[in-house]
Parts: structure tokens; C-alpha cells; sequence
């Protein structure tokens, strides 16, 4: 893999998503030949923002192909702004699993489709997309995975949550892919047991998976304009990502 | 944390969004992280009017001491009913 490092470009793109539905998306690739391997990067709750988007390069300034879809593409339409799009998700009760897994599935064939993608293609999700990422890998195929502090893998979602989501333990069997999981030991959504509980099941079943949790971080800490940003946990979980892809997305 | 939980009230009313006024119908009340405000996680309102699209909202978030004393103040401010 060459690529020039810290060099990128970055754009708008389409591809068609769940049922057929054009899905907006963020495509950020390093410039150089290839093969480069890929992400797709499942945002947080609030959306398809501004730190996403920072995050979907980072990946491309490190020599990956990287594309962000907006999950809430069929919110926002007619001009809606990326944080009202998340608000009528949320009131809507959140994106619904199979949803999620045709645009995750779309954007992956994006990356694949890239001529200078080596066909290897990683997925990594934030908050909410940490479950997404999970789900993805588990009904999709991947090369790696990551989730960083997805809440409802394991547990249900509190009584008065609008978001209909459903644990995904019984999932795991079918995980196509290694998974690192970054975890906040303050956290509760994922609590440290529900985080014991998923590394505990993996084991079992024997699926190759690396579990870190960060003492002194809780939910969020990779997001650097929020309080709750912790930079040893988000350097130290950058760090266990470069070298997560680059073992299993190289070549 | 994501706490997920988010309840939603119908009202009656009005918002002043952008460009202008337009009619409120429900409110989404919701504690969790913030878009925008400088807090971990905070009480979020959103005045919205589905009918006319994911734009037609007011949002506030505020802090929890905020909320705790907004609440308190529309109480007291109140007619008797």
C-alpha cells in the first residue's frame, strides 16, 4: 500500500442503499495508486456531522479508502440540515436494522467497486453505529470491524427509548469478521458488564476479537469537541485502530 | 452515555424557526448528549411540526441546572389552572 501521507481528497458521493434508495454519502480516499484498503464509517446519533466527516479523512490522510453514509439520507431530504435529519430519526424511533444493513451493504460495494481498492473493506462505528458496526459485521462480509462503545449489543434499551433496537448476542455466530472493541469503563450504555458479558461470548464461540477498556473515559471519548473527550483513551484507541486495519486490511 | 430515552408531548403553539413562525404541534424532550451545548449531556427540546419536515423545529439544549430552573420558573409563572 503507498499512499502520500496526509494526502487526500474528499467529496460528496451517492450510491444506492437499502431497496434501492439513492443514500448520500462522504468518500474521502488518499491520493496515490492503491491498493488501498477500506472503511465504511457508521456515525454516531447526532448524525452525519461535521466530526464524522473529520473522522472519515483521518482514515484517508492514513492510506484507507473511507466512505461515511448518511443513515438519515431519507430524513434529511428537501434540504433538512445533518442535526435536524438526526432529531426526526430519533423522534422516529432510529433507523431500523435492516435499514442500516442495506446501506452499510451499499456503501461497502462502493468501496469495493473503487479501482484502487485491494477488496478488503473494514467497518468502524461510533455511539449507536458501535451496535451498527457489530450488526453489519454479523450480517455482512467484512475483513475487520471495530466498535467504540456501541450500547445494545448486549442488554435492551431503557423503557422510555423511542429506539427500537434489539440485542444482537444471538447474532455473534454469524460475525464474518475480527472486531476491536473500544470501551469507556465509566460508560453505562454499554455498561462493564454488558462489555464482560459480549467478550465473554466471543470466546466462546471462538471469533477473533480484542477487547480495550479505558479507565478514567466513558461514553464518547474519541469525540474531541465534546467534555467528554479523553486524550490518553482516544490516542491509545487510534492507535489500537492503525493497528487492527493495518493487520487485517493491508495488502 | 446514550440514554436513548426521549419523550414526546403534543401541543399547541408556535415556534419561530427559520425563516419564520410556524405552527408547533408536538415537543420531543430527551436527555442526552448535546449537539451543540459545551455539557456532557444535557435537556433537550425540540419543538417540531412533522407535517412540514425535519426542519420545522426549535431546538434548545440545556444544561441540567437550566432545565431544573426553567421548569420550576414556567410552573410558577403559570395562571392557576
Amino acid at each position: 500500500m503507498s499512499h502520500v501521507e496526509d494526502a487526500l481528497t474528499a467529496q460528496p458521493v451517492t450510491f444506492p442503499g437499502h431497496g434501492g434508495e439513492e443514500i448520500e454519502a462522504y468518500l474521502a480516499q488518499p491520493l496515490g495508486d492503491g491498493p488501498f484498503g477500506s472503511v465504511v464509517v457508521i456515525h454516531h446519533m447526532p448524525g452525519y456531522d461535521r466530526s464524522m466527516k473529520e473522522i472519515t479523512r483521518t482514515f484517508a490522510a492514513n492510506g484507507y479508502n473511507a466512505i461515511c453514509p448518511n443513515l438519515y439520507t431519507r430524513e434529511g431530504r428537501g434540504g433538512a440540515s445533518p442535526e435536524d435529519a438526526a432529531a426526526a430519526a430519533r423522534a422516529a424511533g432510529g433507523v431500523p436494522d435492516e435499514r442500516l444493513v442495506g446501506d452499510v451493504d451499499g456503501a461497502a460495494r462502493h468501496l469495493r467497486s473503487l479501482p484502487t481498492s485491494n477488496a478488503k473493506v473494514g467497518v468502524i462505528g461510533y455511539c449507536s453505529g458501535g451496535r451498527q458496526s457489530f450488526l453489519a459485521a454479523c450480517r455482512l462480509q467484512f475483513q475487520a470491524a471495530v466498535d467504540c462503545y456501541g450500547a445494545g449489543v448486549v442488554g435492551t434499551p431503557p423503557p422510555q427509548s423511542p429506539v427500537r433496537f434489539t440485542p444482537l448476542l444471538d447474532q455473534a455466530p454469524t460475525l464474518s469478521a475480527p472486531l476491536l472493541g473500544l470501551f469507556g469503563a465509566e460508560d453505562r450504555f454499554p455498561s462493564p458488564d454488558q462489555v464482560v458479558e459480549l467478550d465473554a461470548e466471543l470466546t466462546r464461540l471462538g471469533k477473533v476479537h480484542e477487547f480495550h477498556s479505558f479507565e478514567g473515559a466513558g461514553h464518547a471519548f474519541f469525540s474531541p469537541n465534546r467534555p467528554s473527550y479523553r486524550v490518553e483513551a482516544a490516542n491509545a484507541g487510534w492507535q489500537l485502530i492503525w493497528e487492527w486495519f493495518g493487520r487485517h486490511l493491508s495488502g | 452515555m446514550c440514554t436513548y430515552a426521549t419523550d414526546t408531548v403534543p401541543v399547541t403553539g408556535s415556534g419561530k424557526g427559520t425563516p419564520a413562525w410556524f405552527p408547533v404541534t408536538e415537543t420531543s424532550v430527551y436527555y442526552d448528549h448535546p449537539q451543540h451545548a459545551p455539557a456532557e449531556h444535557t435537556l433537550n427540546l425540540d419543538f417540531l411540526n412533522p407535517s412540514r419536515g425535519p426542519s420545522a423545529r426549535v431546538a434548545v439544549e440545556l444544561t441540567t441546572d437550566s432545565a431544573r430552573a426553567l421548569a420550576t420558573a414556567i410552573l410558577a409563572m403559570l395562571p392557576p389552572e
